[in-house]
């Protein structure tokens, strides 16, 4: 930590600042100036897979601010994009790139989902220049410092980035090891990393790349797979990140087996137009409850929960609660929402569908 | 009626006093009319809610910038004894923007749909002895929701002052005057006592227990305005401590005095009603916009002013619509008149020194046991009100 990052972490500064903080006035002046607060700067974006009628895939290079930890490979970070200049939407991202030491640069590669406002952003109007905001890298999905001799990647769809920020870390660590890379996808077309991955193929640097494409006739994963080019997987340390499908496969090769690490990549769940479906999670108490159709105010209260709450009449804030899945809708003015992660007043709030609140 | 949008004229209908605005207000509106009115009400709502984008995000940004370029600037203007006066003067500015503009609004969640952490409801803590989270309960909650009703609203007299004339009078309210001047002498600090219901603490209806929590939040909101504004940045200008430390608590001084007086105009004028528990009962949300519109008072001036005053010269519409972004009340305004005058209901306003007047005049009123009948419902007259 230099001088500067130490004055402006002092608490001498915080008091002066206080109640606002360091980083309300550093970023009036340059919004690559932080003291605790991570944003980071697109120095490019770079198009992977551009095929006309399908979603494009992008990769964004992002200058970090220097109170940027740094990551592991396989670690993922929520990127935050104010979309029109007025509302802030975050979304997760995997790391494509190798580790990174603190305030390095990072990329992270992802494709313009048509319903993902911030993907759709990121990949479509973000240039160089664009300002985004950060949280520091999450995730335990990561290779260890000493990585074995022998190690399994599996990896389905977009699950790949994480999985390529892992291969790019061991090459850059000079690993000496066997390494076989499983990806499973639908077509061989548009497939993203295509060349980097076949000079890795081809390099000879004792790993094993297998593209996949089950629906073309390829063999499906199953033990009898893994057991063939893999003898006696159960005990090698595997990494495995993908679509719902393939991970519940994955989890039924391995049985229990510890040698397993797992990213799930959830599908979007789609909610139906009725509202009373579904069940209601408090995910912090671990009360759930099948939906009735009253707010989540109301349903917490029927199981017995206690949250804070004020007017029920969606005036006074009292009852912001984070929903972290599912759609909600405003039975004020009827409007839906299903952002992941969203604060909600929970007094004039029904869920529709399956719906998860952080109570 | 026939005055209502003539702001030097008090709303009220000479023949009714507070008194009888109060008995018998609900029975302006029929029930259906009470509905429809409702409905205007919730439809403006849904219009400036739908409207809200990146106008209302770069004005918040905006005042957010200005205010901390006052308070570099007045921290900075210490360092020249000259300039001490527009130091002070600067340091107000930026008070009085943090808490007014910013800090209620924002904690009031007007800004929170732009997802922004510095701007959000939950996270925002002002440049004030009171704890934004206890702010947060006693004001968006008590306050909004049971606005001047009696008993619940404890802003009404803010448990130290006789502002209504059911308040029942006892020989200590004959202090009403100087209490209201301590008040807003001290008004952060009273802002941060209200929460403990202090009043309801000598009456015995509070045990000293059940503010131990709160104390911990006020002392520590306590202890970072003493160490910044009257240790930190004094000694950072050395031999000028005296100085800066007077001109600092100069500052809050001004931000006190102004705040009191803006928020006094937006309850306490003349004409502005007060109701009783039972008339609230299963209220409807048409019924609770009336209460709202009843309750509240506004303020006329310029466009600074009312930035100033974090548009609480608006009151009426910012207590129909307390989750919208103030700087959309005075457009709003217009349409909220509109709708009075088309349902024949007051709308309170008037320039600052004449609401002043009329809110100094009730505080010494109430110090008063009440006369008789006949001669309170004489008050307020308009002519003298108008005159004012």
């Amino acid at each position: 930590m230099g001088l500067a990052t130490s004055v402006l972490r002092s608490r001498t500064l915080a008091a002066l600042t206080s109640p606002h903080g360091v980083d309300r006035y550093l970023e009036l002046v340059n919004p690559m100036w932080a003291a605790h607060e991570v944003r980071a700067r697109v120095v490019d974006v770079r198009r992977e897979v551009d095929v006309p009628g399908h979603p494009p895939v992008a990769t964004i290079t992002l200058q970090p601010t220097s109170t940027w930890q740094g990551h592991r490979a396989g670690q993922h970070v929520q990127v935050g994009v104010e979309i029109d200049g007025a509302r802030r939407t975050t979304r997760v991202f995997s790391i494509s790139s190798p580790d990174s030491r603190p305030g390095d640069r990072f990329q992270i590669t992802l494709r313009a989902n048509p319903e993902g406002l911030v993907s759709r952003y990121l990949v479509e109007r973000a240039r160089p220049g664009t300002m985004v905001h950060l949280s520091q890298a999450q995730g335990e999905f990561v290779l260890p410092d000493a990585v074995p001799e022998r190690i399994l990647l599996i990896s389905g769809g977009s699950g790949i980035t994480p999985v390529m920020s892992m291969l790019r870390s061991l090459q850059r660590r000079t690993h000496r090891g066997h390494v076989t890379f499983l990806h499973y996808a639908q077509s061989p077309e548009h497939q993203i990393f295509a060349d980097e991955l076949d000079e890795v193929r081809r390099s000879g640097h004792g790993i094993d790349v297998r593209l996949l494409h089950p629906e073309l006739g390829d063999p499906a994963l199953s033990p009898a797979y893994l057991e063939r080019h893999v003898p006696g997987y159960r005990d090698v340390p595997t990494w495995a990140c993908g679509p719902a499908p393939l991970i519940e496969a994955v989890q039924g090769a391995y049985a229990d087996s510890p040698a397993l690490r797992l990213e799930y990549f959830k599908p979007p769940r789609v909610a139906g137009s009725d509202a009373a479906e579904g069940d209601v999670v408090f995910s912090r108490s671990g009360a759930t409850g099948a939906n009735t159709g009253a707010t989540l105010l109301d349903q917490a209260e029927a199981l017995g929960l206690t949250p804070e709450s004020g007017c029920r009449m969606g005036i006074c804030f009292s009852c912001v609660s984070r929903k972290s899945e599912g759609t909600v809708r405003n039975v004020l003015t009827g409007e839906e929402s299903s952002l992941p992660d969203e604060d909600v007043r929970i007094c004039v709030s029904a869920p529709v569908g399956d719906c998860t609140v952080d109570l | 009626m026939t005055a209502l949008h003539d702001e030097t004229t008090a709303p009220e209908a000479p023949e009714s006093g507070p008194a009888e605005a109060t008995r018998t207000i609900f029975g302006r509106l029929t029930p259906e009319q009470l509905e429809t009115f409702g409905e205007e009400m919730d439809a403006i709502r849904q219009r400036v809610l739908a409207e809200l984008g990146e106008d209302d995000a770069a004005y918040i940004r905006n005042v957010v910038k200005a205010q901390r370029a006052f308070e570099i600037a007045g921290r900075a203007l210490f360092y020249l004894p000259p300039a001490w006066p527009l130091a002070v003067a600067s340091l107000s500015v930026s008070k009085i923007l943090d808490n007014m503009e910013i800090g209620h609004n924002v904690m009031h969640g007007q800004y929170d749909w732009m997802g922004d952490p510095g701007l959000s409801s939950r996270m925002y803590e002002w440049d004030n002895v009171c704890p934004s989270e206890q702010w947060k309960y006693s004001h968006n909650y008590i306050h909004h929701t049971y606005t001047n009703i009696l008993g619940k609203d404890r802003d009404i007299g803010y448990g130290v002052l006789r502002m209504d004339e059911d308040q029942p009078w006892h020989p200590y309210y004959l202090g009403n005057p100087l209490y209201a001047f301590l008040l807003m002498v001290f008004f952060e600090w009273g802002v941060a006592m209200h929460d403990l219901e202090v009043e309801n603490l000598v009456a015995g209806k509070r045990k000293l227990e059940d503010n131990k929590a709160l104390h911990a939040g006020i002392m520590r909101k306590v202890k970072r305005q003493a160490v910044k504004d009257y240790l930190l940045f004094p000694a950072l200008t050395g031999p000028l401590f005296p100085l800066t430390f007077a001109g600092n608590a100069t500052a809050n001084l001004v931000r006190n005095v102004w705040a009191f007086n803006i928020i006094f105009c937006g309850h306490f004028p003349a004409g502005v009603a007060t109701f009783s528990q039972e008339e609230c009962e299963d209220e409807s949300r048409g019924q609770w916009y009336f209460r709202q519109l009843l309750g509240s008072a506004n303020i006329t001036g310029g466009k600074l002013f009312h930035l100033m005053t974090g548009n609480l010269s608006h009151q009426i519409e910012h207590h129909l619509f307390p989750d919208l972004p103030a700087r959309r009340y005075p457009q709003v305004a217009e349409e909220v008149r509109e709708i009075c005058e088309r349902y024949d209901l007051p709308y309170n306003t008037g320039p600052l020194g004449k609401q002043l007047f009329s809110v100094a005049r009730k505080i010494c009123r109430f110090a008063l046991p009440d006369r008789k009948r006949d001669e309170a419902t004489e008050t307020p007259a308009p002519a003298e009100a108008a005159a004012a």
